[in-house]
């Protein structure tokens, strides 16, 4: 909604893709009514029958871009779409390939962490930036627009998994010399339900770091 | 090779690194690690800094090192932004959206 109230008054041009690995809530239903508000060129449907995975999500989302950026963000509500018009002027101002949110600067930040869970955080970033001298504040961020083209061939130059997927991707991105720029960005994290952190999730993050720094 | 470093901000150690001559990263901090080994073996043997302070060099810059990533935890953590108006803001737009939606006939519902 957010979006379409947006976008015309900038001639900007979009579509919203959504990807949808089966999910159980009826969000394919929700899909097909917002079509008949907004139209079938606006609102594109690209689902598959069951849980596949962030990295091929994006490559067959992609599949049906017909624009030269494209914005990835989170359905839960996390990420606020009232940001995109942020992305769009600093990516118009700079020409960069890549603009990415980010939460850890003054003007972003984040709602919903413990004490607890900000050490942790603080901790990993602190921890990243000293063994891989990434070029941005957030690592883990997924809320970027890339350049298409930009997108496509990270894509399919990343193999992780999951959060580590999105490192790895910005992590590629500022080695091979892409000018990526920031902007702040608010998180309210799980709106519905709690995130936690457990002890498997650190050691994924740690082998991804150790994977970052011999791989990229 | 060219290699620069500098830090531009507190929020995070925000690095630009020019090379020339593209190489992995691992290859880099493995460069300056040799160079930084290369300075200390240079110093033992000239014996500008007593010998028996001069090996405990590499634990002073660990030491160093990690005082410094602790006060960056520290300083990052007493600095981290938070939003609560945020959450405030986005359950009015949640609403205003169902409404929205609703009168065009999509129903979201209840989660």
């Amino acid at each position: 909604m957010w979006g379409v109230g947006i976008a015309p008054k900038r001639n900007i041009d979009f579509e919203v893709i959504v990807v949808d690995d089966g999910s159980p809530d009826g969000t394919q239903e929700i899909i097909k009514q917002l079509q008949q508000v907004y139209g079938d060129g606006r609102i594109i449907l690209a689902a598959r029958p069951k849980k596949l995975g962030l990295g091929t999500a994006y490559a067959h989302g992609l599949k049906h871009a017909s624009g030269n950026f494209v914005v990835i963000m989170d359905a839960d509500l996390s990420h606020h779409p009232k940001y995109l018009p942020s992305f769009i002027k600093k990516q118009m101002e700079t020409g960069a390939s890549i603009v990415t949110g980010t939460r850890y600067v003054s003007g972003g930040g984040v709602h919903g962490w413990n004490l607890l869970r900000k050490l942790t955080s603080r901790g990993a970033n602190v921890l990243a930036h000293t063994i891989l001298w990434p070029g941005v504040s957030d690592l883990t961020g997924s809320f970027r627009l890339y350049r298409k083209s930009v997108l496509e061939n990270l894509i399919s130059s990343c193999v992780s998994k999951g959060y580590v997927f999105q490192m790895e991707m910005i992590v590629r991105a500022s080695r091979q010399g892409h000018h990526i720029e920031e902007v702040p960005i608010t998180f309210v994290d799980r709106l519905y339900g709690s995130s936690k952190l457990g002890g498997s999730e650190i050691v994924e993050y740690l082998k991804g770091l150790v994977y970052l720094l011999f791989a990229t | 090779m060219h290699l620069f470093l500098y830090c531009d901000s507190l929020s995070g150690l925000r690095t630009q690194v020019f090379y020339t001559i593209k190489m992995k990263h691992i290859v880099k901090i493995l460069c300056i690690l040799v160079a930084v080994a290369a300075f200390w073996i240079g110093l033992l043997q000239s014996a500008v800094v007593p010998r028996s302070q001069a090996l405990l060099l590499p634990v002073y810059l660990i030491i160093t090192l990690g005082c410094y990533g602790l006060l960056m935890v520290g300083i990052g953590l007493m600095r981290f932004p938070t939003c609560p108006q945020e959450a405030v803001l986005l359950q009015q737009d949640i609403i205003e959206a169902k409404d929205f939606l609703k009168q065009r006939g999509v129903d979201i519902g209840s989660d």
